[in-house]
Protein backbone atom coordinates (compact mmCIF):
# COMPACT_ATOMS: atom_id res chain seq x y z
CA UNK A 1 0.00 0.00 0.00
CA UNK A 2 1.46 3.36 -0.74
CA UNK A 3 0.98 6.14 1.84
CA UNK A 4 0.74 9.10 -0.22
CA UNK A 5 0.37 9.19 -4.19
CA UNK A 6 0.67 12.24 -6.49
CA UNK A 7 -1.32 12.09 -9.57
CA UNK A 8 -0.71 14.62 -12.50
CA UNK A 9 -0.63 17.44 -10.26
CA UNK A 10 0.18 20.74 -11.31
CA UNK A 11 0.49 24.23 -9.39
CA UNK A 12 0.97 27.64 -11.76
CA UNK A 13 2.00 31.35 -10.41
CA UNK A 14 0.52 33.21 -13.04
CA UNK A 15 2.03 31.49 -15.65
CA UNK A 16 5.10 29.48 -14.05
CA UNK A 17 5.31 26.02 -13.83
CA UNK A 18 6.73 25.65 -10.81
CA UNK A 19 4.88 22.12 -10.85
CA UNK A 20 4.13 20.26 -14.02
CA UNK A 21 2.41 17.27 -14.41
CA UNK A 22 4.01 15.25 -11.45
CA UNK A 23 2.98 11.85 -10.68
CA UNK A 24 4.90 9.58 -8.05
CA UNK A 25 4.34 7.79 -5.00
CA UNK A 26 5.88 7.50 -1.55
CA UNK A 27 5.47 4.35 0.80
CA UNK A 28 5.31 4.07 4.08
CA UNK A 29 8.62 3.19 6.23
CA UNK A 30 11.02 4.83 3.26
CA UNK A 31 12.90 7.97 3.72
CA UNK A 32 12.11 9.47 0.52
CA UNK A 33 14.25 12.85 -0.79
CA UNK A 34 13.22 15.09 -3.80
CA UNK A 35 16.62 16.95 -5.48
CA UNK A 36 16.76 19.31 -7.76
CA UNK A 37 18.10 22.97 -9.15
CA UNK A 38 17.13 26.31 -7.46
CA UNK A 39 13.99 27.10 -8.20
CA UNK A 40 13.10 23.09 -9.18
CA UNK A 41 9.51 23.16 -7.82
CA UNK A 42 10.44 21.32 -4.35
CA UNK A 43 9.20 23.84 -1.59
CA UNK A 44 6.44 24.20 -3.92
CA UNK A 45 5.46 20.46 -3.92
CA UNK A 46 5.52 20.34 0.20
CA UNK A 47 3.05 23.13 0.47
CA UNK A 48 0.97 21.70 -2.38
CA UNK A 49 1.28 18.05 -0.27
CA UNK A 50 0.95 19.85 2.75
CA UNK A 51 -2.08 21.97 1.89
CA UNK A 52 -0.45 25.27 2.00
CA UNK A 53 -0.73 25.71 -1.55
CA UNK A 54 -4.29 24.31 -3.25
CA UNK A 55 -3.25 22.57 -7.33
CA UNK A 56 -3.76 24.10 -10.65
CA UNK A 57 -4.97 20.75 -11.54
CA UNK A 58 -3.91 16.80 -10.30
CA UNK A 59 -4.46 14.92 -7.39
CA UNK A 60 -3.36 14.52 -3.83
CA UNK A 61 -4.06 10.59 -2.20
CA UNK A 62 -3.14 9.83 1.32
CA UNK A 63 -3.78 6.73 2.30
CA UNK A 64 -6.05 6.01 -1.28
CA UNK A 65 -8.20 9.56 0.17
CA UNK A 66 -8.35 12.84 -2.22
CA UNK A 67 -6.90 15.12 0.20
CA UNK A 68 -8.07 18.37 -1.90
CA UNK A 69 -8.65 21.35 -0.36
CA UNK A 70 -8.04 20.17 3.08
CA UNK A 71 -6.54 22.96 4.92
CA UNK A 72 -2.80 22.03 6.68
CA UNK A 73 -4.42 22.10 10.24
CA UNK A 74 -6.70 19.18 9.21
CA UNK A 75 -3.71 16.88 7.12
CA UNK A 76 -1.98 17.11 10.35
CA UNK A 77 -4.53 15.71 12.28
CA UNK A 78 -4.13 12.58 9.33
CA UNK A 79 -0.56 12.61 10.65
CA UNK A 80 1.16 15.31 8.23
CA UNK A 81 3.90 17.37 9.86
CA UNK A 82 6.56 19.85 8.34
CA UNK A 83 9.50 21.75 8.88
CA UNK A 84 10.45 24.89 6.79
CA UNK A 85 13.08 25.90 4.37
CA UNK A 86 12.18 29.64 5.59
CA UNK A 87 12.06 29.18 9.24
CA UNK A 88 8.23 29.30 10.25
CA UNK A 89 9.54 29.58 14.34
CA UNK A 90 7.32 31.07 16.96
CA UNK A 91 9.87 33.99 18.05
CA UNK A 92 7.22 35.55 20.50
CA UNK A 93 7.94 32.25 22.40
CA UNK A 94 10.49 30.12 24.17
CA UNK A 95 11.99 27.21 22.38
CA UNK A 96 10.23 25.04 24.60
CA UNK A 97 6.79 26.49 24.08
CA UNK A 98 7.33 25.91 20.41
CA UNK A 99 7.70 22.35 20.57
CA UNK A 100 4.86 21.98 23.00
CA UNK A 101 2.82 24.00 20.35
CA UNK A 102 3.76 21.01 18.05
CA UNK A 103 2.32 18.88 20.42
CA UNK A 104 -1.40 20.87 20.23
CA UNK A 105 -3.27 17.74 18.61
CA UNK A 106 -2.27 15.55 22.17
CA UNK A 107 -3.22 18.06 24.78
CA UNK A 108 -6.37 19.21 26.47
CA UNK A 109 -7.68 21.98 24.48
CA UNK A 110 -10.76 22.77 26.14
CA UNK A 111 -11.80 26.34 26.72
CA UNK A 112 -13.52 26.52 29.33
CA UNK A 113 -11.35 24.33 31.94
CA UNK A 114 -8.43 26.13 30.03
CA UNK A 115 -9.76 29.65 31.46
CA UNK A 116 -9.65 27.93 35.03
CA UNK A 117 -7.13 25.94 34.52
CA UNK A 118 -8.29 23.07 36.17
CA UNK A 119 -5.83 20.56 37.54
CA UNK A 120 -6.11 17.95 34.48
CA UNK A 121 -4.98 20.87 32.39
CA UNK A 122 -1.48 21.81 34.55
CA UNK A 123 -1.35 17.59 34.96
CA UNK A 124 -1.43 17.34 30.90
CA UNK A 125 0.97 20.45 30.67
CA UNK A 126 3.08 19.00 32.72
CA UNK A 127 3.50 15.88 30.99
CA UNK A 128 4.05 17.52 27.72
CA UNK A 129 6.31 19.77 29.34
CA UNK A 130 8.63 16.70 29.78
CA UNK A 131 8.27 14.84 26.82
CA UNK A 132 9.08 17.86 24.53
CA UNK A 133 12.36 18.35 26.68
CA UNK A 134 12.80 14.85 25.58
CA UNK A 135 12.52 15.81 22.14
CA UNK A 136 14.65 18.44 22.10
CA UNK A 137 17.33 16.48 23.79
CA UNK A 138 16.81 13.73 20.80
CA UNK A 139 17.34 16.48 18.09
CA UNK A 140 20.13 17.80 19.86
CA UNK A 141 19.00 21.41 21.48
CA UNK A 142 18.16 20.09 25.37
CA UNK A 143 20.27 22.86 26.30
CA UNK A 144 17.72 25.60 25.32
CA UNK A 145 14.88 24.55 27.23
CA UNK A 146 13.43 27.88 28.16
CA UNK A 147 15.16 29.77 26.28
CA UNK A 148 13.33 33.05 24.24
CA UNK A 149 13.46 31.17 20.39
CA UNK A 150 14.27 34.84 19.43
CA UNK A 151 17.81 34.49 21.46
CA UNK A 152 18.60 31.04 19.54
CA UNK A 153 21.36 30.57 16.65
CA UNK A 154 20.40 29.48 13.25
CA UNK A 155 21.37 25.78 13.93
CA UNK A 156 19.27 25.35 16.44
CA UNK A 157 15.98 27.09 15.19
CA UNK A 158 16.45 24.05 12.27
CA UNK A 159 16.60 21.37 14.89
CA UNK A 160 13.88 23.55 16.57
CA UNK A 161 11.68 22.93 13.59
CA UNK A 162 12.32 19.47 13.31
CA UNK A 163 11.59 19.10 17.28
CA UNK A 164 8.29 20.60 16.94
CA UNK A 165 7.17 19.06 13.46
CA UNK A 166 7.71 15.29 15.63
CA UNK A 167 5.67 16.70 18.89
CA UNK A 168 2.90 16.03 16.67
CA UNK A 169 3.62 12.39 16.06
CA UNK A 170 3.92 12.41 12.56
CA UNK A 171 3.53 9.42 10.23
CA UNK A 172 4.56 11.47 7.33
CA UNK A 173 7.50 14.17 8.11
CA UNK A 174 8.40 16.45 5.45
CA UNK A 175 11.57 18.31 5.99
CA UNK A 176 12.19 21.20 4.03
CA UNK A 177 16.21 21.59 3.58
CA UNK A 178 17.10 20.79 6.92
CA UNK A 179 20.96 20.59 7.06
CA UNK A 180 20.78 24.43 5.20
CA UNK A 181 23.38 26.48 6.58
CA UNK A 182 24.66 23.84 8.79
CA UNK A 183 28.09 23.13 8.83
CA UNK A 184 29.80 19.62 8.00
CA UNK A 185 29.39 18.43 11.54
CA UNK A 186 25.93 19.59 12.06
CA UNK A 187 24.78 18.07 8.77
CA UNK A 188 25.51 14.51 10.11
CA UNK A 189 24.12 14.91 13.31
CA UNK A 190 20.40 16.21 11.66
CA UNK A 191 21.64 12.61 9.19
CA UNK A 192 21.48 10.83 12.18
CA UNK A 193 18.52 12.05 14.14
CA UNK A 194 16.38 11.51 10.35
CA UNK A 195 17.72 8.18 10.15
CA UNK A 196 16.59 7.67 14.06
CA UNK A 197 13.04 9.13 12.95
CA UNK A 198 12.37 7.21 10.37
CA UNK A 199 13.71 3.96 12.10
CA UNK A 200 10.17 4.60 14.49
CA UNK A 201 8.62 4.01 11.51
CA UNK A 202 8.11 7.29 10.03
CA UNK A 203 8.01 8.12 6.34
CA UNK A 204 10.26 10.94 6.33
CA UNK A 205 10.68 12.93 2.65
CA UNK A 206 13.38 15.36 2.25
CA UNK A 207 14.30 18.55 0.31
CA UNK A 208 18.20 18.63 0.74
CA UNK A 209 20.69 20.45 -1.60
CA UNK A 210 23.64 18.34 0.42
CA UNK A 211 24.41 15.16 -2.02
CA UNK A 212 25.98 13.70 0.70
CA UNK A 213 23.31 13.40 3.28
CA UNK A 214 20.83 12.27 0.40
CA UNK A 215 23.01 9.85 -1.09
CA UNK A 216 23.51 8.17 2.35
CA UNK A 217 20.24 7.92 3.72
CA UNK A 218 17.73 8.27 1.00
CA UNK A 219 15.53 4.80 0.59
CA UNK A 220 14.22 6.58 -2.84
CA UNK A 221 15.33 9.72 -5.06
CA UNK A 222 12.92 11.94 -6.99
CA UNK A 223 14.80 14.70 -8.88
CA UNK A 224 12.97 17.40 -10.27
CA UNK A 225 13.92 19.95 -13.02
CA UNK A 226 11.70 22.79 -13.51
CA UNK A 227 8.49 21.38 -11.97
CA UNK A 228 8.74 18.12 -14.05
CA UNK A 229 9.94 14.57 -13.32
CA UNK A 230 13.46 13.76 -14.52
CA UNK A 231 14.77 10.82 -12.91
CA UNK A 232 13.17 8.80 -10.09
CA UNK A 233 15.02 6.00 -8.28
CA UNK A 234 17.54 4.39 -6.06
CA UNK A 235 20.45 6.39 -5.18
CA UNK A 236 22.76 4.61 -7.16
CA UNK A 237 19.77 4.86 -10.23
CA UNK A 238 19.83 8.52 -10.01
CA UNK A 239 23.61 9.20 -9.79
CA UNK A 240 24.03 7.51 -12.72
CA UNK A 241 21.27 8.92 -15.10
CA UNK A 242 22.50 11.27 -17.61
CA UNK A 243 19.90 14.19 -17.16
CA UNK A 244 20.54 14.15 -13.43
CA UNK A 245 24.22 14.88 -14.28
CA UNK A 246 23.24 17.74 -16.85
CA UNK A 247 21.29 19.67 -15.08
CA UNK A 248 23.55 19.70 -11.75
CA UNK A 249 26.34 20.34 -13.98
CA UNK A 250 24.05 23.05 -15.67
CA UNK A 251 23.22 24.93 -12.41
CA UNK A 252 26.28 25.16 -10.88
CA UNK B 1 12.24 38.42 46.04
CA UNK B 2 13.34 40.69 43.31
CA UNK B 3 10.95 42.95 40.83
CA UNK B 4 11.76 40.63 37.84
CA UNK B 5 9.76 37.61 39.72
CA UNK B 6 6.65 39.88 41.22
CA UNK B 7 6.42 40.93 37.28
CA UNK B 8 6.41 37.47 36.42
CA UNK B 9 3.10 35.92 35.70
CA UNK B 10 1.53 33.11 38.49
CA UNK B 11 5.07 33.56 40.78
CA UNK B 12 3.36 36.69 42.52
CA UNK B 13 2.48 39.08 39.74
CA UNK B 14 -1.26 37.90 40.62
CA UNK B 15 -0.83 38.45 44.56
CA UNK B 16 0.86 41.64 44.43
CA UNK B 17 -2.15 42.85 41.77
CA UNK B 18 -4.65 41.79 44.53
CA UNK B 19 -2.45 43.70 47.14
CA UNK B 20 -2.06 47.02 44.97
CA UNK B 21 -5.75 46.83 44.40
CA UNK B 22 -6.47 46.75 47.99
CA UNK B 23 -4.11 49.24 49.12
CA UNK B 24 -4.25 51.85 46.59
CA UNK B 25 -7.32 53.74 48.30
CA UNK B 26 -5.19 54.53 50.87
CA UNK B 27 -3.31 56.32 48.46
CA UNK B 28 -6.52 58.33 47.42
CA UNK B 29 -6.28 62.42 48.11
CA UNK B 30 -10.43 63.02 48.08
CA UNK B 31 -13.57 60.82 47.45
CA UNK B 32 -13.87 61.86 44.11
CA UNK B 33 -10.65 59.92 43.00
CA UNK B 34 -12.54 56.81 44.00
CA UNK B 35 -14.51 57.37 40.45
CA UNK B 36 -11.68 57.89 38.59
CA UNK B 37 -10.49 54.41 40.10
CA UNK B 38 -13.07 52.59 39.19
CA UNK B 39 -13.06 53.98 35.58
CA UNK B 40 -9.00 52.86 35.38
CA UNK B 41 -10.33 49.13 36.66
CA UNK B 42 -12.86 49.36 34.25
CA UNK B 43 -10.69 50.62 31.86
CA UNK B 44 -7.93 47.76 32.75
CA UNK B 45 -10.16 44.85 32.49
CA UNK B 46 -11.60 45.31 29.16
CA UNK B 47 -7.34 45.90 28.04
CA UNK B 48 -6.99 42.46 29.59
CA UNK B 49 -9.49 40.66 26.83
CA UNK B 50 -8.40 43.31 24.16
CA UNK B 51 -4.32 42.28 24.91
CA UNK B 52 -5.50 39.07 24.17
CA UNK B 53 -6.71 39.65 20.83
CA UNK B 54 -4.27 42.38 20.48
CA UNK B 55 -1.28 41.41 22.50
CA UNK B 56 -0.97 37.44 22.22
CA UNK B 57 -3.64 36.74 19.22
CA UNK B 58 -1.76 39.45 17.20
CA UNK B 59 -4.48 40.47 15.48
CA UNK B 60 -6.30 44.08 15.94
CA UNK B 61 -9.74 45.56 16.66
CA UNK B 62 -10.56 49.16 16.23
CA UNK B 63 -14.20 48.61 17.05
CA UNK B 64 -14.15 47.21 20.89
CA UNK B 65 -15.89 50.28 22.01
CA UNK B 66 -18.83 49.04 20.38
CA UNK B 67 -18.67 46.12 21.93
CA UNK B 68 -18.45 47.84 25.22
CA UNK B 69 -21.21 50.31 24.21
CA UNK B 70 -23.44 47.44 23.62
CA UNK B 71 -23.19 45.46 26.86
CA UNK B 72 -23.89 49.06 28.49
CA UNK B 73 -27.02 49.15 26.36
CA UNK B 74 -28.27 45.71 26.48
CA UNK B 75 -27.95 46.29 30.15
CA UNK B 76 -29.75 49.38 30.37
CA UNK B 77 -32.92 48.43 27.93
CA UNK B 78 -33.29 45.30 29.66
CA UNK B 79 -33.10 46.46 33.23
CA UNK B 80 -35.02 49.63 32.66
CA UNK B 81 -38.06 48.71 29.94
CA UNK B 82 -37.86 45.47 30.29
CA UNK B 83 -37.31 44.96 34.38
CA UNK B 84 -35.16 42.20 33.71
CA UNK B 85 -32.64 41.62 37.40
CA UNK B 86 -29.13 43.51 36.61
CA UNK B 87 -27.17 40.10 36.67
CA UNK B 88 -29.12 38.43 34.42
CA UNK B 89 -29.20 41.26 31.54
CA UNK B 90 -25.55 41.34 32.32
CA UNK B 91 -25.28 37.60 31.26
CA UNK B 92 -27.88 38.22 28.25
CA UNK B 93 -26.02 41.29 27.10
CA UNK B 94 -22.38 39.08 27.45
CA UNK B 95 -23.84 36.29 25.51
CA UNK B 96 -25.18 37.65 22.81
CA UNK B 97 -22.28 40.63 22.41
CA UNK B 98 -20.23 36.98 22.47
CA UNK B 99 -22.55 36.05 19.33
CA UNK B 100 -22.21 38.76 17.29
CA UNK B 101 -18.42 38.81 17.78
CA UNK B 102 -18.52 35.21 16.80
CA UNK B 103 -20.58 35.43 13.49
CA UNK B 104 -18.86 38.61 12.37
CA UNK B 105 -15.50 37.53 13.85
CA UNK B 106 -15.31 34.13 11.14
CA UNK B 107 -15.46 36.11 7.79
CA UNK B 108 -13.48 39.45 9.81
CA UNK B 109 -10.61 37.52 10.91
CA UNK B 110 -9.74 36.11 7.55
CA UNK B 111 -8.65 39.57 7.00
CA UNK B 112 -5.06 40.63 8.00
CA UNK B 113 -3.42 44.10 9.17
CA UNK B 114 -4.86 47.24 7.41
CA UNK B 115 -8.09 45.75 6.24
CA UNK B 116 -8.61 44.24 9.30
CA UNK B 117 -8.02 47.29 11.23
CA UNK B 118 -10.70 48.77 9.03
CA UNK B 119 -13.28 45.83 9.22
CA UNK B 120 -13.28 45.81 13.02
CA UNK B 121 -13.34 49.66 12.32
CA UNK B 122 -16.52 49.71 10.47
CA UNK B 123 -18.17 47.14 13.28
CA UNK B 124 -17.32 50.18 15.95
CA UNK B 125 -18.98 52.68 13.71
CA UNK B 126 -22.12 50.75 12.57
CA UNK B 127 -22.74 49.60 16.68
CA UNK B 128 -22.02 53.77 17.12
CA UNK B 129 -24.58 54.93 14.42
CA UNK B 130 -26.87 52.37 15.22
CA UNK B 131 -27.21 53.66 18.88
CA UNK B 132 -26.92 56.76 18.37
CA UNK B 133 -30.25 56.60 15.55
CA UNK B 134 -32.26 54.24 17.06
CA UNK B 135 -34.11 56.39 19.39
CA UNK B 136 -36.53 54.44 20.57
CA UNK B 137 -34.88 51.85 21.91
CA UNK B 138 -31.52 53.49 23.09
CA UNK B 139 -32.39 56.90 23.55
CA UNK B 140 -30.62 58.59 20.70
CA UNK B 141 -27.89 61.18 21.37
CA UNK B 142 -29.28 62.37 24.27
CA UNK B 143 -28.37 58.88 26.23
CA UNK B 144 -30.40 56.82 28.74
CA UNK B 145 -30.74 56.20 32.52
CA UNK B 146 -29.69 53.37 34.32
CA UNK B 147 -31.26 51.71 37.27
CA UNK B 148 -28.88 50.93 40.32
CA UNK B 149 -26.84 47.47 39.73
CA UNK B 150 -28.64 45.16 42.77
CA UNK B 151 -27.52 41.81 43.53
CA UNK B 152 -30.48 39.74 45.89
CA UNK B 153 -31.77 42.74 46.82
CA UNK B 154 -28.76 44.72 47.63
CA UNK B 155 -27.78 47.86 45.38
CA UNK B 156 -23.84 47.93 44.80
CA UNK B 157 -24.22 51.99 45.84
CA UNK B 158 -21.23 54.67 45.66
CA UNK B 159 -17.82 55.11 44.36
CA UNK B 160 -16.47 53.12 47.09
CA UNK B 161 -18.51 49.84 46.74
CA UNK B 162 -17.89 50.10 42.73
CA UNK B 163 -14.18 49.86 43.36
CA UNK B 164 -14.27 46.88 45.35
CA UNK B 165 -16.28 45.38 42.64
CA UNK B 166 -14.08 47.09 39.97
CA UNK B 167 -10.89 45.46 41.82
CA UNK B 168 -12.23 42.36 42.25
CA UNK B 169 -13.58 42.01 38.92
CA UNK B 170 -9.75 42.88 37.55
CA UNK B 171 -8.12 40.15 39.65
CA UNK B 172 -10.65 37.80 38.10
CA UNK B 173 -9.84 38.83 34.47
CA UNK B 174 -5.74 38.86 35.25
CA UNK B 175 -6.28 35.41 36.61
CA UNK B 176 -8.18 34.19 33.45
CA UNK B 177 -5.93 35.91 30.88
CA UNK B 178 -2.97 34.15 32.79
CA UNK B 179 -4.54 30.63 33.22
CA UNK B 180 -5.53 31.09 29.38
CA UNK B 181 -1.87 32.19 27.87
CA UNK B 182 -0.23 29.60 29.67
CA UNK B 183 -2.30 26.60 28.59
CA UNK B 184 -2.45 24.62 24.92
CA UNK B 185 -5.29 27.19 24.00
CA UNK B 186 -2.85 30.44 24.68
CA UNK B 187 0.41 28.57 23.00
CA UNK B 188 -1.92 27.96 20.18
CA UNK B 189 -3.19 31.36 19.78
CA UNK B 190 0.36 32.91 20.40
CA UNK B 191 1.57 30.63 17.39
CA UNK B 192 -0.29 32.22 15.26
CA UNK B 193 1.18 35.74 16.25
CA UNK B 194 4.49 33.90 15.89
CA UNK B 195 3.61 32.37 12.25
CA UNK B 196 0.38 30.68 11.02
CA UNK B 197 1.44 28.60 8.47
CA UNK B 198 4.21 27.19 11.67
CA UNK B 199 0.87 26.86 13.62
CA UNK B 200 -1.35 25.05 10.85
CA UNK B 201 0.89 22.15 10.11
CA UNK B 202 0.93 21.28 13.47
CA UNK B 203 -2.77 20.74 13.66
CA UNK B 204 -4.10 24.72 15.06
CA UNK B 205 -6.91 25.35 13.10
CA UNK B 206 -5.92 29.10 13.51
CA UNK B 207 -9.24 30.43 12.04
CA UNK B 208 -10.97 29.24 15.42
CA UNK B 209 -8.67 31.00 17.95
CA UNK B 210 -8.94 34.11 16.12
CA UNK B 211 -12.83 34.01 16.80
CA UNK B 212 -12.41 32.68 20.08
CA UNK B 213 -9.86 35.20 21.27
CA UNK B 214 -12.12 38.17 19.20
CA UNK B 215 -15.35 36.29 20.90
CA UNK B 216 -13.94 36.04 24.50
CA UNK B 217 -12.25 39.88 24.33
CA UNK B 218 -15.54 40.99 23.45
CA UNK B 219 -17.33 39.54 26.33
CA UNK B 220 -14.90 40.71 28.38
CA UNK B 221 -15.49 44.36 26.80
CA UNK B 222 -19.33 44.19 27.00
CA UNK B 223 -19.38 42.90 30.68
CA UNK B 224 -17.26 45.89 31.90
CA UNK B 225 -19.78 47.97 29.81
CA UNK B 226 -23.07 46.47 31.85
CA UNK B 227 -21.19 47.53 35.20
CA UNK B 228 -20.26 50.80 33.86
CA UNK B 229 -24.16 51.69 32.74
CA UNK B 230 -25.38 50.56 36.24
CA UNK B 231 -22.33 52.70 38.08
CA UNK B 232 -22.64 55.41 35.92
CA UNK B 233 -26.34 55.56 35.54
CA UNK B 234 -26.71 57.52 32.49
CA UNK B 235 -24.91 56.55 28.93
CA UNK B 236 -24.72 58.30 25.83
CA UNK B 237 -23.93 56.36 22.77
CA UNK B 238 -20.83 57.83 22.69
CA UNK B 239 -18.70 55.16 25.22
CA UNK B 240 -19.28 53.47 21.85
CA UNK B 241 -17.45 55.97 20.05
CA UNK B 242 -14.73 55.08 17.71
CA UNK B 243 -12.36 57.63 19.51
CA UNK B 244 -12.62 55.25 22.72
CA UNK B 245 -12.18 52.08 20.75
CA UNK B 246 -8.50 54.02 19.95
CA UNK B 247 -8.14 54.73 22.97
CA UNK B 248 -8.38 51.10 23.98
CA UNK B 249 -6.00 50.14 21.77
CA UNK B 250 -3.77 52.92 22.72
CA UNK B 251 -3.92 51.95 26.43
CA UNK B 252 -2.44 48.44 25.63
CA UNK B 253 0.04 49.16 23.25
CA UNK B 254 1.61 51.52 25.94
CA UNK B 255 1.30 49.45 28.56
CA UNK B 256 3.00 46.86 26.42
CA UNK B 257 1.69 43.87 24.24
CA UNK B 258 1.57 40.41 24.86
CA UNK B 259 2.03 41.35 28.62
CA UNK B 260 -1.25 41.01 31.07
CA UNK B 261 0.13 43.27 33.28
CA UNK B 262 1.16 45.76 31.01
CA UNK B 263 -2.20 45.95 29.80
CA UNK B 264 -3.12 46.58 33.18
CA UNK B 265 -0.56 49.68 33.40
CA UNK B 266 -0.92 50.83 30.44
CA UNK B 267 -5.01 51.30 31.30
CA UNK B 268 -4.60 52.70 34.30
CA UNK B 269 -2.16 55.33 32.96
CA UNK B 270 -4.12 56.59 30.36
CA UNK B 271 -7.18 57.06 32.26
CA UNK B 272 -4.98 59.17 35.57
CA UNK B 273 -2.76 60.70 33.16
CA UNK B 274 -5.61 63.75 32.25
CA UNK B 275 -6.69 64.14 35.81
CA UNK B 276 -2.51 64.50 36.45
CA UNK B 277 -2.53 66.69 33.36
CA UNK B 278 -5.28 69.10 34.18
CA UNK B 279 -3.04 71.56 35.20
CA UNK B 280 -1.61 72.09 31.87
CA UNK B 281 -5.61 72.62 30.27
CA UNK B 282 -5.28 73.26 27.26
CA UNK B 283 -2.04 71.41 26.56
CA UNK B 284 -3.60 68.41 28.12
CA UNK B 285 -3.98 66.20 24.51
CA UNK B 286 -0.65 67.73 23.28
CA UNK B 287 1.05 66.65 26.44
CA UNK B 288 -0.65 63.47 26.61
CA UNK B 289 0.41 62.80 22.79
CA UNK B 290 3.87 63.58 23.25
CA UNK B 291 3.97 61.13 25.60
CA UNK B 292 2.42 58.03 23.74
CA UNK B 293 5.11 59.37 20.86
CA UNK B 294 7.76 59.25 23.16
CA UNK B 295 6.83 55.91 24.11
CA UNK B 296 6.54 54.51 21.08
CA UNK B 297 9.60 55.29 20.09
CA UNK B 298 12.14 54.71 22.65
CA UNK B 299 9.54 51.92 24.22
CA UNK B 300 8.29 50.19 21.09
CA UNK B 301 7.74 46.96 23.10
CA UNK B 302 5.67 49.20 25.98
CA UNK B 303 6.27 50.14 29.01
CA UNK B 304 5.87 46.75 31.02
CA UNK B 305 7.79 44.32 28.90
CA UNK B 306 10.35 47.45 28.33
CA UNK B 307 10.75 47.33 31.82
CA UNK B 308 11.37 43.79 32.56
CA UNK B 309 13.67 43.66 29.69
CA UNK B 310 15.96 46.02 31.52
CA UNK B 311 15.91 44.44 34.90
CA UNK B 312 16.86 41.43 32.93
CA UNK B 313 20.01 42.77 31.18
CA UNK B 314 20.99 44.59 34.39
CA UNK B 315 20.96 41.04 36.20
CA UNK B 316 23.13 39.61 33.35
CA UNK B 317 25.39 42.14 33.59
CA UNK B 318 25.75 41.58 37.30
N1 LIG C 1 4.09 31.91 -3.97
C1 LIG C 1 4.69 31.98 -5.16
N2 LIG C 1 4.30 32.92 -6.06
C2 LIG C 1 4.89 32.98 -7.28
N3 LIG C 1 5.86 32.15 -7.69
C3 LIG C 1 6.29 31.21 -6.85
C4 LIG C 1 5.72 31.07 -5.54
N4 LIG C 1 6.34 30.03 -4.92
C5 LIG C 1 7.24 29.56 -5.78
N5 LIG C 1 7.22 30.25 -6.96
C6 LIG C 1 8.04 29.98 -8.12
O1 LIG C 1 7.95 28.61 -8.38
C7 LIG C 1 9.22 28.10 -8.76
C8 LIG C 1 9.61 26.97 -7.85
O2 LIG C 1 9.93 27.53 -6.58
P1 LIG C 1 10.27 26.63 -5.31
O3 LIG C 1 10.43 27.55 -4.17
O4 LIG C 1 9.27 25.57 -5.20
O5 LIG C 1 11.67 26.02 -5.71
P2 LIG C 1 12.66 25.10 -4.87
O6 LIG C 1 12.90 23.89 -5.66
O7 LIG C 1 12.17 24.93 -3.50
O8 LIG C 1 13.97 26.00 -4.88
P3 LIG C 1 15.12 26.17 -3.77
O9 LIG C 1 16.06 25.03 -3.92
O10 LIG C 1 15.78 27.45 -4.12
O11 LIG C 1 14.46 26.21 -2.44
C9 LIG C 1 10.18 29.27 -8.78
O12 LIG C 1 10.26 29.76 -10.10
C10 LIG C 1 9.52 30.26 -7.88
O13 LIG C 1 9.85 31.57 -8.25
MG1 LIG D 1 12.81 25.41 -1.67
Amino acid sequence: MTLLRIESLSKEFGGVHAIEDLSFVINPGTIHSIIGPNGAGKTTLFNLITGVYTPTSGRILLDDHDIAGKRPFELARLGMSRTFQNLQVFFNMTALENVMVGHHLHLDRRFLPSLFRLPAIARRDAEARAHCLELMAFVGIGRYGDADAASMPYGALKRLEIARALAARPRLLLLDEPAAGLNATESREIDEVIKKVAATGVTVVLVEHDMKMVMGISDHILALDYGRKLAEGTPAQVRANQDVVAAYLGAH
Amino acid sequence: MNAAMMLAPRTGGLAALALVVSLAPLTFPNAYFYDVAVNALFNAVVCVGLNLLVGYGGQISLGHAGFFALGAYGSAILTGTYGVPPVAALAASAAAVGALAFVVGRPILRLKGHYLAMATLGIGIIIHIVLKTESQVTGGPDGIGVDAFTVLGLAVAGDKAWYWVGAGLLVFAVWISLNLIDSPMGRALRAVHGSEVGAEVVGVDTGRYKVLVFTLSAVFASVVGSLFAHKNGFITPDIGSFFRSIELVTMVVLGGMASTFGAVVGAVILTLLPQLLASFEDYEAMVLGGIMMGTMIFMPKGLLPSLRAALKRRRAAA
